[in-house]
């Protein structure tokens, strides 16, 4: 079948045909996604060449559910390898898709994102970890920080300095790096909120084989750009996030620990987007739902938040129509850090003199003050709420870019930290 | 609930928008507003000749279009996009709905044809001096006489009253409160007993008048005492009307500070090159982009009669007050001291910003039906 004479019917059909036949609750995890990834149901969106149909998002969304109708495990896409598959996708060779992109959807390898510096932050093309070519490998020297999950991956998407006598963005390649090697340490940072699920990464001598560069030396700046650009699209707050079936047997335990694992760090992002959900019952149970004033603080809320579900719903909807993308499409990450400022605003109004409690003795078993101490990151992770305004303005309104004193001259020459 | 306009709907909206950008420019605007009356005949005759608008959402057994909220939504965002100066909320929105939600069908066979054509002009009477938006504030009354009922009160802020042919009015009988002993009645613009006098408005695009009811015939729509919840009907459809109108405004504004940043150079550089001008205009997207879509959610729930439609009208109206007076403050701040002057045109949208946060109820009161609506 090709794409042109697929409809919603014939791949619903089609789907369900091969999941009756095939889906067996008793295989181990990885052997199940091999079978499905090679039938093509996996990761419908994908090209045909690499284990796709090239369906539409519409018909992706019918084999999503009828994946879950039959009970079916899906191919794994937890955590930070749906950014590297897309990466490599996008831009590997055969040789990067042939290693990396099965083992990614079985989940038997994990991702980090080595992107940001202590010294580039906002500024990632200011990147200064060094690799130099030497002897036929590539050596990386340097330090990577905030980066989710290095503490259980096994490859890290790299961005480093190839080249620092050129114009920063020229200067910069992306590769693959093994993180179990002497060269790398991985370090934990703990969080304001008390979790630690970013890192430190430092690289003394580290080493990645020539074959492990992504697209060309000095075009780490496009592949990076594609990889933050899924990220954003992931980060309005909206999506559905990786849930486990409860259902017994193996296959379903195998990957409820493979969730739990990749999930780690991201347990206390429900708070850190202000658990808008837990407002109505929190004011029925404090009484604050009788109050004028907070119920005018709580009503803005909804409507905040319920607007800025609509906005995400239009964008999807018009994404799937196939409609070309309108600016609804770039505000969600926006929209959620202000969700999430006036959820924390109007958690602190009904807890009243509570909300200064936390852990056993705080509203909610410390999940309230976790929520306040968690919302300050929403709108600094995945590009500042200034980075994001800039690039509304840049891209979706087409507003004359800031003049720069960091392009036109040699990376060396520019001011850093 | 829909989330996507279908290719039809985007099609009529882009008629829409050239027919209005060619009828209804700054300076026409400018020029109806200066007249008593507030709109032009043959601007409203053109209207409902090429487009049929005045009965976008009248059922076609009726004399109109039969189309529903949806459309009804499209047409105000654009006629609240070019500003258009014309009896339409008043005739189209708030009389037509509130006949097509109070009267019988006999009534409505006689009434609704000719506002369909747009050949009678109507409005819908219930707000009083005491500018409350529910029916706790109807102090009117309705005595009956012989076979009718003569209506006794004052109603304000009726939109264009003083020229409607057609006022369906608010009144309670003699002696109750609340939402018993309410009913809707109909009254011909010149009759006898009826003053009218136009309001001095701050929103010179959209006139409204004060209306004093002395021993008036009047009609009876519907069934005596059952006007309570038709009105409250009629109140939360049109409040999410407005809120579609509201957001054509807001975008306009949106789109006129915008054009303006990339126009003015100050330092040597087009003012959006700051990044102050762009974190603004990223706002101001973002705002109005939110209610529209609480607007689009709301006459999408509204046509489907979703159970939660009177909330998300509430939540709509909400939204979009803020949106489009905070576009209108920001396009001002933008543009400087010129956008102060009278030459500029933004004050006119500013002030019907102004004056369409307070119609119909304001924010707070809005977020306040929202809850209720949501059994909270």
């Amino acid at each position: 079948m090709t794409k042109s004479d697929a409809t919603e019917a014939s791949v619903r059909a089609q789907v369900r045909a091969w999941l009756e036949a095939n889906w067996d609750p008793e295989l181990g995890l990885v052997e199940w996604r091999n079978r499905l990834i090679d039938s093509g149901w996996g990761v419908p969106g994908w090209p045909n060449a690499w284990f796709g149909r090239e369906l539409p998002a519409a018909l992706e969304a019918v084999v999503a559910e009828e994946t879950r109708r039959i009970g079916a495990v899906g191919v794994a896409r937890s955590g930070v390898r749906s950014l590297a598959a897309a990466t490599l996708l996008a831009h590997g060779d055969d040789f990067h898709k042939a290693k990396f992109l099965r083992r990614s959807l079985t989940g038997e390898d994990n991702w980090c994102q080595l992107f940001s510096e202590p010294g580039s932050g906002s500024d990632l093309a200011g990147a200064s970890t060094r690799a130099e070519f030497k002897d036929g490998r590539w050596v990386i020297n340097g330090q990577k920080v905030w980066t989710t999950s290095a503490h259980h991956a096994d490859w890290g998407m790299l961005l480093a300095r190839t080249d620092p006598n050129v114009p920063k963005h020229l200067g910069l390649s992306y590769f693959i790096l093994q993180i179990d090697q002497p060269g790398v340490e991985v370090r934990p940072l703990r969080q304001m909120n008390g979790h630690a699920s970013f890192n430190q990464v430092f690289f003394t001598d580290a080493e990645v084989p020539p074959e492990h560069l992504v697209a060309k030396v000095g075009d780490g700046w496009a592949v990076a750009t594609t990889t933050l650009m899924h990220e954003r699209r992931g980060a309005d707050g909206f999506n559905v996030r990786v849930q486990a079936s409860d259902r017994k047997g193996r296959i379903y335990e195998e990957e409820r620990a493979e969730i739990a694992t990749a999930m780690e760090p991201y347990k206390w992002y429900p708070q850190r987007a202000g658990r808008v959900d837990l407002i109505v019952e929190r004011a029925k149970a404090t009484g604050a739902i009788n109050d004028p004033v907070a119920r005018q603080e709580i009503a803005k809320l909804l409507v905040l938040a319920k607007s800025a579900e609509f906005t995400s719903r239009r964008a999807r909807t018009a994404q799937a129509a196939g409609k070309p993308p309108g600016p609804e499409g770039s505000l969600g990450k926006l929209a959620a850090s202000h969700v999430a400022r006036a959820a924390a605003h109007v958690h602190t109004l009904i807890s009243g003199a509570d909300a200064m409690l936390t852990g056993e003795d705080g509203p909610m078993d410390g999940v309230i003050a976790e929520i306040l101490v968690s919302v300050p990151a929403v709108s600094i992770a995945g590009g500042t709420d200034e980075i994001q305004r800039n690039i509304i303005a840049e891209r979706v309104l087409g507003m004359p870019k800031e003049p720069r004193t960091d392009n036109d001259r040699p990376f060396r020459d520019v001011p850093k930290n | 609930m829909q989330f996507s306009f279908t290719p039809e709907q985007d099609e009529f909206r882009s008629v829409l928008r050239r027919f209005l950008q060619e009828k209804s420019p700054p300076a026409a605007v400018r020029r109806w507003m200066e007249t008593e009356a507030g709109w032009d005949r043959e601007g409203w005759r053109a209207l409902n000749d090429q487009l049929g608008l005045t009965g976008v959402h009248i059922p076609e057994s009726f004399g109109g279009q039969g189309f529903g909220f949806v459309e009804l939504g499209i047409v105000l965002e654009e006629m609240g996009r070019a500003l258009l100066c014309a009896p339409y909320f008043s005739s189209t929105v708030l009389a037509a709905t509130a006949i097509m939600n109070a009267a019988s069908e006999v009534q409505k066979t006689a009434l609704l044809p000719p506002i369909a054509l747009g050949e009678t002009i109507a409005t819908l009477a219930f707000t009083e001096p005491n500018g409350r938006w529910d029916s706790s504030g109807i102090e009117a009354t309705a005595t009956p006489v012989g076979g009718g009922y003569r209506l006794d009160g004052v109603k304000s802020f009726v939109l264009d009253g003083h020229t409607a042919d057609l006022i369906v009015v608010a009144a309670r009988r003699p002696g109750t409160a609340g939402d018993e002993g309410l009913s809707l009645f109909t009254v011909a613009g010149d009759a006898p007993g009826l003053t009218r006098r136009a309001l001095k408005v701050l929103d010179p695009t959209r006139k409204q008048a004060r209306l004093e009811f002395r021993s008036v015939e009047s009609e009876l729509l519907g069934e005596e005492g059952g006007g309570a919840g038709p009105l409250a009907r009629t109140l939360a459809q049109a409040a999410m009307c407005l809120a579609n109108e509201m957001v054509g405004g807001a975008e306009r504004l949106r789109e006129s500070a915008l054009d303006y940043a990339n126009l003015r150079v100050q330092f040597g550089r087009p003012i959006a090159s700051f990044q102050s001008m762009k974190h603004k205009q990223a706002d101001m997207l973002l705002e109005v982009q939110l209610a529209k879509s609480a607007a689009y959610a709301a006459a999408s729930a509204a046509a489907e009669e979703d159970a939660d439609w009177p909330a998300l009208a509430s939540l709509a109206k909400a939204g979009a007050s803020e949106a489009y007076l905070r576009a209108a403050i920001d396009n001002i701040q933008i543009h400087g001291c010129i956008g102060f002057t009278c030459d500029n045109d933004t004050h006119l949208w500013f002030k019907r910003a102004k004056s369409s946060e307070v119609f119909l109820g304001g924010p707070e009161w809005h977020r306040e039906l929202m809850l209720r609506g949501m059994g909270l």
